[in-house]
């Protein structure tokens, strides 16, 4: 049974239609990258899938034991995050808030899962450090630390790399790969970066300016043409 | 020196003395906690916005001759709380320039009421110990510090409950909300409690400084310390020892009490900044 499944899905807000008739469906251990130009909607589509905004038409079906609060979630950066004074740990637990319920606070066994995850993301050592001391890359890592937190099965990313420098952006897709190939995990990203995305994942949606143009295996995306425009204008810079 | 704790003591004799220390020092050291989070909201103005509201109210209630004000001072300032803070990032007036046109309507309608209306023979008194606090403070009743107390705790008690959660809320309200958190919630009690605060805050330091109250404390320790946890705990012992010390001067100086208390702060903020600045350098 797939784990997340977009039936004939409207995107938009306020009213405004920004995409019709998205259909895809992922299964466990999927890779899906989903990219397109600025407006086409990925990040809308993105919300949908964690119910921060409502499909216009259409359903988001979870299935296969997901629950909808176990999205692991990262989203871009806001203007808030880049000065708040919060060190790594604090904002790595945050992650579990779905388990308190009406607990007020985080348990010994939470807390060594966090560590965990902070090991897995190679920033145990900056544990007591100041987010915003922090350089873009590690600030990934740690929201990244986050989402894996929040998440038991399936994390969602945001354009994880804007804003990275080369080195660091490959370094953020090896270790997302390896969340996947190794951890098991789920993993739907929004990417710019047609190259990275035909590289890494094992599925592509391409939503045009209107309506998905294309959903299936990356191989058969390579073999439709439809990203040749975009990875030809990539070499020719 | 003697002779000044002498003073002291003497002043400390008076109940209303005891009563306006004791209030002072709940509602900032609640200011300066909410304070953490509105600041790091972007909402550092909401303070002087919500106060200016208040103000408009109490005209109101002065006009139409109500004996308790807080009748209505208390339900006007909750609701137009709950819509600066509650209309979030995606509404068509950004957060500052709600602020904005709430709180000049506000002032404006406030004062064009005293002026019309007031049957009161000292207007610009009337306003100016509205806008600055003036002697309110030392004219509070047994009942008023009740009121305090009680609300103070309640801050304080929702404020440690909802600690994580309202963490979460301000850094990334995406995710909480994707995760399962309803940052509405989280937000309507901020709210609520901002509104109750900078009600029972304007007796103190008055409408026109009450930003102070909610800002510096938070802000100072920012400058020094560096985990969510730390800078809520500094601004809170922050906002007690100004408000105690800024007290305990206005009596003794005979300074207007609003005014001296805010003035520490600022004091108390160009200290931290340099320390923060040397402890910087160092690393």
């Amino acid at each position: 049974m797939a784990l997340l499944t977009c039936k004939d899905v409207t995107l938009g807000y306020e009213g405004m239609v920004v995409t019709e008739n998205v259909n895809f469906s992922i299964k466990h251990g999927d890779y899906l990258c989903i990219v397109g130009e600025n407006g086409s909607g990925k990040s809308t589509l993105m919300k949908t899938i964690l119910k921060l905004v409502n499909p216009l038409k259409g359903e988001i079906i979870t299935g296969d034991g997901l629950k909808q609060k176990e999205i692991g979630y990262l989203p871009q950066q806001t203007m808030v995050q880049r000065d708040f004074p919060a060190s790594v740990s604090e904002i790595v637990l945050s992650g579990y808030l779905n388990r308190c319920g009406l607990r007020p606070f985080y348990t010994k066994g939470e807390k060594r899962l966090a560590e965990d995850n902070m090991r897995k993301m190679d920033i145990l050592d900056l544990k007591d450090q100041c987010y915003r001391e922090l350089s873009g890359g590690q600030q990934q890592r740690v929201l990244l630390a986050r989402a894996l937190c929040a998440a038991k099965k399936m994390i969602l990313l945001d354009e994880p790399v804007s804003g990275l420098d080369p080195k660091v952006a490959r370094e953020m897709y090896e270790l997302i790969y390896k969340l996947n190939k190794e951890d098991g995990i789920t993993v739907v990203m929004i990417s710019h970066d047609i190259n990275e995305a035909v590289r890494y994942a094992d599925k592509i949606l391409h939503i045009g300016s209107n309506s998905p143009l294309f959903f299936g295996d990356t191989r058969d995306y390579v073999k439709s043409g439809i990203a040749d425009s975009f990875i030809r204008t990539k070499e020719a810079e | 020196m003697a002779e000044l704790f002498d003073k002291l003591y003497t002043y400390f004799q008076f109940p209303f003395v005891r009563y306006a220390v004791i209030v002072a020092v709940l509602v900032s050291l609640c200011a300066s906690m909410l304070g953490v989070i509105l600041v790091l909201k972007r909402f550092s103005f909401i303070g002087d916005g919500l106060s200016h509201v208040a103000f408009g109210a109490m005209a109101i209630a002065a006009v139409t001759g109500l004996t308790n004000n807080m009748l209505i001072v208390m339900p006007v300032t909750v609701i137009c709380a709950i819509l600066i803070l509650c209309t979030g990032q995606n509404s068509k007036i950004k957060g500052d320039a709600s602020i904005a046109i709430i709180s000049v309507s506000s002032l404006a309608l406030g004062y064009l009421l005293y002026n019309v209306f007031s049957t009161s023979s000292n207007v610009s008194g009337d306003v100016c110990s509205t806008l600055f606090g003036a002697s309110s403070i030392l004219t509070l009743k047994q009942s008023d510090v009740w009121i305090s107390i009680v609300m103070s705790v309640v801050v304080i008690v929702l404020f440690i409950f909802f600690y994580n959660k309202i963490f979460s809320v301000t850094f990334d309200e995406n995710f909480a909300c994707a995760t399962g958190t309803s940052a509405k919630l989280y937000n309507l009690i901020v709210a609520v409690i901002t509104a109750v605060i900078i009600v029972l805050a304007m007796n103190l330091v008055g409408s026109l400084l009450i930003s102070a109250l909610i800002i510096f404390p938070s802000l100072s320790a920012m400058r020094v310390f560096n985990t969510f946890k730390s800078v809520t705990v500094c601004a809170v012992i922050n906002s007690v020892v100004c408000t105690s010390v800024g007290m305990i001067i206005s009596i003794l100086a005979e300074t207007p009490v609003g005014a001296t208390i805010v003035a520490v702060d600022a004091v108390v903020f160009i200290i931290y900044t340099a320390v923060g600045r040397i402890a910087g350098h160092k690393k």
